[in-house]
């Protein structure tokens, strides 16, 4: 210290005693990673005891995972899911669009479908169409003075494949058009307007405007409810269609290795899901450009 | 005298119970800049909204360069036209929102060229080159490809002018074009809406920038409660209002 008078700016006073930066230590998180290290200890010991387990049988899962029944099952499974999502999405924004129509006889048709279709079981709709010909032995499409269009028997147009296409795809179609719906309605009014203003007609700006920007709210549902229909196809058996879990079934009946199958079974289910969920997660990024 | 651009007569709109404009008559002259000034709810918005159809008419006519917007007259009755029809109507009228409504999912060059393109089937290429020279007309040659999220407020209302002018309109609305915007950012938008009136260009503008009326505006109106109060010259009726109700509004915002 200086002798005399008081210094105002006496370094020693104010400040640090250094002009010099100092270097910044973020918030370290130690107990965080001793509880990683206990993790994957854990996570090890069950792997290991799942691999050494003679009662999982793996060679038999090895044996049947490419097995041609197998096989058969998994491309039945991937091709219902593909044709209901289909079917589900492109008559589920109809319904969206005639839900939110301001014409009231639209609106409530769309209504009363969702209505219907949300609430009878599933199983139960694949059995009744899977049974159609029992209440219609002909499906006839004719003009009102008698010339007929199209006729067959009941029994040829409903396949199993038919039954399972229209049971799944129409109840997913009842589901879409509500998450679609709530993804036009997150369209801010004034994205409409200033189209509207450049002279775009309503399809127009359904297409290029409307739809792109929902399309940011509706695919994480949607991506959810494609996962489900993955494991929603497996309803069919009750159809007797042979999808992937009903394969497996169909063979642990005859051979008795009910859990290898099944471990078969799941890890086709966990590798549709995943190639899924990377899609998923490509579409998310394409149409979140901007935001 | 020159046909009017626009011209209302009797323009009645309500909304639910409550009557948000009772009897609007006004005539824009070709070339010239019209604005409107008055308090919020006084109908003035509503009225840009109804020039374009973006709102339905209770009861009145307006034409828009000689011709009815969304309506056709038959036998002294005025019926509504559908949609499709009322576009290509409201592609002859340039608006320009508060909140700029860019196209967030698109860069700045889609937004301009996606009308022309859609609407008005120019060639891609033409309309490319047609959004490029509006972009460097607004001072924002640099920002074709970027996406609005990437913009200011003021730049952003600039290239919804551009996109506005992109349709060639005969007409510009704006609708309050620099109430969303920050202090410093007006000065930009109101530079570029004043290049355009020196071009020529009809517009009608409802604004609170008394300066921007007083300079650029050939005529001025004051509406209070989805009426006309006052409407003259912008330095006659800013400088030295008849009416008491809008010296009571001038004293408020001066």
């Amino acid at each position: 210290m200086s002798s005399g008078a008081v210094d105002p700016v006496d370094s020693d006073l104010v400040g640090p005693a250094s002009d010099e930066a100092m270097q910044v230590i973020p918030l370290r998180h130690p107990w965080t990673w001793a509880a990683s290290v206990l993790v994957v200890l854990v996570a090890a010991g069950v792997a290991w005891s799942v691999a050494t387990n003679p009662a999982f049988q793996w060679p038999v899962v090895a044996q049947y995972f490419f097995d041609g029944q197998i096989l058969a099952g998994l491309r039945r499974t991937l091709e219902l899911t593909v044709a209901a999502m289909a079917l589900g999405l492109v008559l589920g924004t109809a319904l969206a669009v005639m839900r939110l129509s301001d014409n009231k006889l639209l609106s409530t048709l769309s209504w009363l479908y969702i209505w219907f279709f949300r609430s009878v079981p599933v199983l139960v709709q694949l059995i009744f169409w899977y049974n159609f010909g029992a209440l219609y032995a002909h499906i006839t499409l004719a003009l009102p003075w008698g010339t007929v269009l199209y006729s067959a028997s009941t029994n040829d147009v409903i396949t199993p494949l038919t039954a399972a296409l229209t049971g799944l795809g129409l109840a997913q179609a009842a589901y879409t058009a509500e998450v679609i719906r709530a993804g036009i309605l997150s369209v801010a009014p004034g994205q409409t307007r200033a189209a509207k203003a450049l002279g775009m007609g309503p399809v127009t700006i359904f297409i290029r405007i409307v739809f792109p920007q929902a399309m940011r709210v509706i695919i994480p549902p949607v991506g959810n409810e494609v996962i489900s229909m993955v494991k929603g196809t497996s309803l069919v058996s009750v159809i007797a269609m042979a999808d992937l879990l009903y394969t497996a079934q169909l063979i642990y009946a005859r051979t008795y290795e009910t859990i290898p199958l099944l471990i078969v079974a799941s890890l086709w289910y966990l590798a549709i899901v995943s190639v899924l969920s990377v899609a998923q997660h490509a579409l998310e990024r394409h149409y979140g450009r901007g935001a | 005298m020159t046909e009017p651009m626009v011209r209302i007569r009797g323009l009645r709109k309500r909304f639910g119970e409550k009557e948000v404009l009772c009897g609007i008559d006004m005539d824009v002259r070709p070339g010239s800049v019209m604005c409107i000034i008055g308090p919020s709810g006084s109908g003035k918005s509503t009225l840009l909204s109804c020039i374009n159809h973006l709102e339905r008419i209770d009861g009145g006519t307006m034409w828009v360069g000689g011709e009815l917007v969304g309506y056709r007259e038959q036998a002294g009755k005025l019926y509504e036209l559908p949609e499709r029809k009322v576009a290509g109507m409201r592609a002859r009228i340039g608006m320009v929102f508060q909140h700029f409504n860019l196209f967030p999912h698109m860069t700045v060059l889609r937004n301009i060229i996606e009308a022309p393109i859609r609407v008005k089937r120019v060639p891609a290429a033409q309309a490319r080159a047609k959004a490029l020279l509006l972009l460097d007309r607004v001072g924002l040659a640099d920002k074709a490809a970027a996406f609005p999220s990437q913009l200011s407020g003021g730049q952003q209302q600039r290239v919804a002018i551009a996109r506005a002018l992109a349709m060639e309109p005969q007409l510009m609305l704006f609708d309050e074009p620099t109430s969303a915007l920050d202090p410093e950012l007006v000065g930009e938008v109101l530079a570029v809406m004043r290049d355009l009136a020196a071009s020529g260009m009809t517009m009608m503008v409802v604004t609170h920038e008394l300066a921007f009326a007083r300079e650029v505006g050939d005529d001025l109106v004051f509406m209070a409660d989805g009426r006309v109060v006052e409407r003259g010259s912008p330095r006659t009726l800013l400088a030295s209002p008849r009416e008491p109700r809008t010296r009571e509004f001038l004293s408020r915002v001066l």
